[in-house]
Parts: structure tokens; C-alpha cells; sequence
């Protein structure tokens, strides 16, 4: 039997990630997101889990991609500076390709901005924030029950997919209670990560040439091999000046792009139809469906994409969504980020327009519905 | 008997990156007595490192291995600790990397008294990158990034461990080896975090550019300015001028561990758990 709670979004996330198996957490405090560290401290001594604050929010990124290669499914919760903070380390996850999940309750910036209020101005930060090319997953709830299904899907991908997993949602959702159904075990999947069966000797942590997703085997577990943030061979040693760099990076990028069908997933909502679509997600995304249900009792057929994975991008579903409609409204709690996004999948078949605020509010659907009727 | 090194080096690794004139090599080969001393199996040690010269030393050796980023290695190091507390833990840092960039978890490891060994290769200089100042540049010598003199001063890594709560503080030197080999096993065997601060000669980057004309320069100035403990106690405070104490200047056995403390908590709460009480 599944139980019904009632829960605040962070909450939620941290019921999501112990749901799927999380005995780890690192993190440091900061507003909005320290009620899921709060959460992990109270839940995972209890059940032989590690909590653990560490000294700045790098040191707990660093934590949790140690923790996860001695075999624990880890994560750490974060938001505003202190996403900024984990860049580094994520990047090294990224390139070593250690799974790992980064929960960032997006508020205002940039600096220390607006801490105790949404934003959603981060989303770039979330596909290109730590340095170099490198492959991004980034989910985007808006629902607390989303918050808990989106944080077990996050430790899935991650680990099938050995990297990262971002799951970014707004102050509001993440501060919002809400009654959830948290499923009995077994009734969401859970996914472990591969482990070789090859014996030790013959273990090739980077090798590439059974796909793209090589099996990872846990430290202290009798494969000794080699993990370092340079650009490195099969074996897990470093390379320079070798074609294996270009090849390698392509892979780790094709790990996500290859794989869109399994790791995307959008809401379509009354879109059928849609003379004016908006296209919206976490906060937004809520009072986009608000507006759209305005906007059709007056008889505007106007209809909402709502992605729960933001990266990798719904390019097809876009393309095809400016190809059907006039107009595509884009809200969004930053100064226009996404709406770019947006505009490059478009490729002028459809206007596009932005509806934009950083004052620590949401946007409201009475906002959104006169842009609706605008565009008409 | 010969020491057998080859056991523990892993196949085809060698040579290794560091300039001719380089004490690492010496301590690496310390390092490896030491650790064979203590008969582990090398499926249970991980080496955790940051980035720099000392960072390329895990790649070479057939443990668990892990060449993280600048000055991180001792958070990444906490992370395995803990998910495996009965594993044994090695970090391997320079003085850059340990007190500059990693300063921040350099003290809050020795707080925190997390039962793994940091070993800080000090050179007094980025070698990696061609001889920069350090926290640990002694006032007045030269570096590419102080050429009229250092005017920045430098930190004594053993009284930082020591202050921010470290159990085992110890310092060695490439040049007083048959020592460093008891230090480093010392170290490992201490219940606790242990530092141990091994003085090391980069002729290349730092020699060069201070006067030291040769690498064995660079190991007689060693051999000159380290005194054993016991030996720099005794000395009149005018003939301690120019020198610095070695061996085990710090230890405190008994101290409450991280790992045992944050366990002994989960099994409280296991044994609650079982009672029914909150």
C-alpha cells in the first residue's frame, strides 16, 4: 500500500532519493534547500546511511563522488552560490563518470541574490555550469509528487548512465506542502548501477567497445583501477595528444543524446489543438496550466509543453510544436534563458515571446493568459 | 633481500613524471616500505590525490586509486572513508595543494580527527607549473611569481595540524630516509588523523632559482637544517636558528575518531529502533 503524506517539496526529495536506495549525503547549509540536508540527517543514521556536513559546499561534492565510488548511491542538495561551488567537482564526476545526484533548489542571482525566494535563472548553469564540453541531465519537477518520482528517476539515470543527474526546482515547489503518495517499495523501478564480471585483471574501467556505458566497478571491491579528472584511456590512465581524447568526449556526450527516449519526459496539456502554446516548467509550469484552463473557458484553444527533463532539450517536441502553432509563450523566473532554447528549436516557423521576472514572485496566470490573448 | 617495489607499481606506469633531481622518488619508495611493512591487503588501501607533481604519485601504484581535482583530495578521501570506514585511506598532497587551495579541508580533516594519513610532499613550490610561490615559499627566496623576494609568509604545516586538531603531527625529509619509513608507518597505524610533513627538493623549480646550485645542495641543506625532536629540544635557543624539528611532534592517542563516533551514534539509534523508544 502506498502512504499519503503530507510533505514539503524537500522533504519529498529526500523521501525520493532514500526510496531509491541513497545511503549518502553530503551537503552544506543554504537557503532554500537545507530542509532536504535537514531531512537526510534525521532519516540515514537511522538506517545505517551516512550524513555528513561538510566544511563548504565543494568538500560536499566531493564527499559524494567518494562515497559513490566505494558503492554508496549518493547526493547532495544545494542552491544559488553553493551551486555555483559544486561546478567543480561535477565536472569531475562528469569526465570520471562516477553517478551521482545534484539537487538544486533554484532561488534568485546572481551572487547572493535573493535567497529566500524562486527563481529559475540557474538553468543554464545546469547544462554548461562547470568548464568544458560535457553531457547534462537536469530534471524539473513542479509538483511535490513530482519532486519525489523525479529525484528516484534522477538516481536511476544516473546510475545507468554513470553521471551526474541535476534535478533543479524552484523555492516555491521546494518549499510548498503537499499531500503525496509515497509508492510501496518496488512499485517505482530502481536501477543499480552495471558491475563488471570480467575478472579484476582483465577490468578496463573506460573501455568503450561494449557500448557507451561501461560497467563500473565499486573501489575496495578487488578491481583496483585507476580514476583521475585528466582525459584518460580505457584503462582509467591518463592520455595527451591522443585521438582517444576527441572519441572519448563525444562518447560521454552521446551517453545522453543517444539515449533522449529513455531519459526524457515531457507533460503535454490540452496541446492537440493549440492555436497558442506555453511552454514552461517547475513554478511556471503551474501557473502556465492555470492560464491555459482561463484561456480556454473564453474560448482560446491554448495548450502547454511542460518538460520534466529540461536537459537534455525537447528540441523534436518543440520543432513540432512551432510547425502547429502561432505563437509559443515562454514564462520563465530569469531574464530570458530558456526562451533562447526555445527560439533555436523554432527556427522562425512560430513567434516566440518571453515573459520574464526576478523579483522573488512567481509569475501569476493572469499574467501569462493576457500574453495568451495577445499573441491570438 | 632486496626490496621487491615492483609489487606494488603497476605494470608499464614507469617512468614516472618527475625531474631528474627530484626527491619523490625516494619517498615514493619510502612510502611503499612502509605500507608493505604493515602486510595490508591492497584491495582494502585507497590513494587519494589533488593535482600537482606529489598528485601523478597514486597513478603508479596498484591500490585503489583516485587523482581528484586541486586541493580536494581529502574531502574525496572522507567520502570513500566513510562509505567503507574499515578500508585504510592515504592521501597523497604538496604543500599547494594541502595548505593553499585544499587549506579549508586541510583543517577541518584534522577537527573532524578522521582516521586516514595525509602525507604533504613540501617543496615550498608549484613545480607543476614552473615554480610559483606557495603557503610554505620561505620570507625572502625567490619564485616566478615573487621575483624580488618573497614578501608572503609561510605556514608551519606541522603547528597548523597540530592547532586545528590533528592526533599525529609528524615531519620527515627525503634526505633522513631510514626515519621517514617509521614515520610513515607510524602514521598509518595511528587510530586518527595523522599528517606527516616530508621536506622534499625540487632543484628545477625551486633550487634553481634560490642558489641551490645542484640537487645534492638542495639534500645537504636538508641534511643541515632538520634535527631529530629529542635532539632540538635540548638546543639553546641561539644554535635553533635555521632549524626545524623531525620525527613525531605531536600524537594523541584515545581521541575520539570520526568514523567510530558517527557509527557508534548509528548503532545507538539501531538499538532504540529495536526498543520502540523515540
Amino acid at each position: 500500500m502506498s502512504r499519503a503524506r503530507l510533505l514539503q517539496g524537500n522533504e519529498a526529495c529526500a523521501e525520493g532519493a532514500l526510496y531509491a536506495g541513497c545511503g549518502f549525503f553530503a551537503g552544506y547549509p543554504i537557503t532554500p534547500s537545507t530542509e532536504v540536508a535537514e531531512h537526510m540527517a534525521k532519516k540515514l543514521p537511522k538506517r545505517g546511511g551516512v550524513f555528513l556536513q561538510m566544511e563548504d559546499e565543494i568538500a560536499a561534492m566531493a564527499a559524494v563522488i567518494g562515497g559513490s565510488l566505494a558503492g554508496c548511491k549518493a547526493f547532495t542538495a544545494t542552491s544559488g552560490p553553493g551551486f555555483s561551488l559544486k561546478q567543480e567537482n561535477l565536472g569531475f564526476a562528469m569526465l570520471t563518470e562516477v553517478p551521482c545526484v545534484v539537487v538544486n533548489v533554484m532561488r534568485g542571482g546572481p551572487s547572493t541574490g535573493v535567497p529566500t525566494g524562486p527563481g529559475q535563472s540557474d538553468i543554464m548553469q545546469c547544462r554548461w555550469g562547470t568548464h568544458g564540453d560535457h553531457p547534462s541531465i537536469c530534471l524539473t519537477p513542479a509538483y511535490v509528487q513530482e519532486i519525489f518520482s523525479e529525484t528516484v528517476r534522477a538516481f536511476n539515470l544516473s546510475e545507468k548512465y554513470r553521471t551526474p543527474v541535476i534535478v533543479a526546482f524552484d523555492e516555491v515547489v521546494g518549499h510548498m506542502r503537499e499531500k503525496i503518495e509515497i509508492p510501496e517499495a518496488g512499485a517505482l523501478s530502481v536501477v543499480d548501477r552495471t558491475k563488471p564480471i570480467c575478472p579484476p585483471e582483465e577490468y578496463l574501467p573506460y573501455d568503450d567497445s561494449q557500448g557507451d556505458v561501461p560497467p563500473m566497478a565499486n573501489f575496495f571491491e578487488g578491481y583496483r583501477y585507476h580514476v583521475t579528472g585528466l582525459n584518460h584511456g580505457p584503462d582509467g590512465f591518463p592520455v595527451n595528444a591522443s585521438p582517444r581524447i576527441h572519441t572519448d568526449q563525444l562518447r560521454l556526450l552521446r551517453k545522453v543524446e543517444a539515449n533522449r527516449d529513455d531519459i526524457a519526459r515531457n507533460v503535454e496539456y490540452r496541446l492537440d489543438d493549440a492555436d497558442v502554446a506555453v511552454f514552461a516548467y517547475g513554478i511556471c509550469g503551474r501557473s502556465a496550466k492555470a492560464a491555459v484552463d482561463l484561456a480556454r473557458a473564453k474560448g482560446i484553444r491554448a495548450g502547454l509543453l511542460r518538460p520534466l527533463t529540461i536537459w537534455p532539450f525537447p528540441e523534436a517536441q518543440v520543432a513540432a510544436l512551432s510547425a502547429r502553432a502561432r505563437a509559443i509563450i515562454v514564462p520563465e523566473l530569469s531574464l530570458g534563458q530558456i526562451l533562447f532554447e526555445v527560439e533555436r528549436c523554432s527556427k522562425g516557423r512560430c513567434r516566440v515571446e518571453g515573459i520574464h521576472r526576478v523579483d522573488g514572485d512567481p509569475i501569476h496566470p493572469a499574467q501569462i493568459l493576457a500574453r495568451i490573448q495577445e499573441a491570438l | 633481500m632486496a626490496f621487491d617495489y615492483q609489487r606494488y607499481i603497476r605494470g608499464g606506469k614507469l617512468p614516472h613524471i618527475w625531474c631528474p633531481g627530484c626527491t619523490y622518488g625516494t619517498v615514493f619508495k619510502s612510502l611503499l616500505r612502509a605500507i608493505d611493512a604493515q602486510k595490508l591487503d591492497r584491495n582494502d588501501i585507497a590513494m587519494v590525490s589533488g593535482i600537482g607533481c606529489a598528485s601523478r604519485l597514486p597513478g603508479y601504484v596498484d591500490f585503489n586509486t583516485l587523482h581528484t581535482a586541486h586541493g580536494r583530495a581529502l574531502v574525496f578521501a572522507t567520502g570513500l572513508k566513510m562509505a567503507k570506514p574499515d578500508k585504510h585511506v592515504l592521501v597523497v598532497s604538496g604543500d599547494g595543494d594541502a595548505t593553499a587551495i585544499g587549506g579549508n579541508h586541510f583543517i577541518h580533516a584534522c577537527r573532524r580527527n578522521i582516521d586516514m594519513t595525509l602525507l604533504v610532499f613540501n617543496n615550498y613550490t608549484y613545480g607543476m607549473t614552473g615554480g610559483q610561490y606557495s603557503p610554505t615559499t620561505p620570507y625572502g627566496l625567490s619564485a616566478s611569481t615573487m621575483p624580488y623576494g618573497n614578501v608572503d609568509f609561510a605556514f608551519d604545516i606541522p603547528s597548523l595540524a597540530r592547532g586545528a586538531g590533528a592526533t599525529f603531527v609528524a615531519r620527515g625529509t627525503a634526505y633522513h630516509v631510514p626515519a621517514l619509513d617509521r614515520l610513515i608507518v607510524a602514521a598509518m597505524r595511528h587510530k586518527g588523523f595523522s599528517v606527516v610533513e616530508i621536506m622534499n627538493a625540487c632543484p628545477t623549480a625551486f633550487g634553481k632559482r634560490n642558489k641551490f646550485k645542484s640537487p645534492t645542495d638542495l639534500l645537504l641543506w636538508m641534511k643541515e637544517s632538520f634535527v631529530p625532536v629529542e635532539a632540538f629540544e635540548k638546543l639553546p635557543p641561539e644554535k635553533t636558528q635555521g632549524k626545524l624539528p623531525m620525527g613525531i611532534l605531536h600524537s594523541r592517542e584515545g581521541a575520539p575518531e570520526f568514523c567510530e563516533a558517527y557509527f557508534a551514534m548509528v548503532e545507538r539509534l539501531k538499538e532504540k529502533e529495536g526498543t520502540g523508544k523515540p
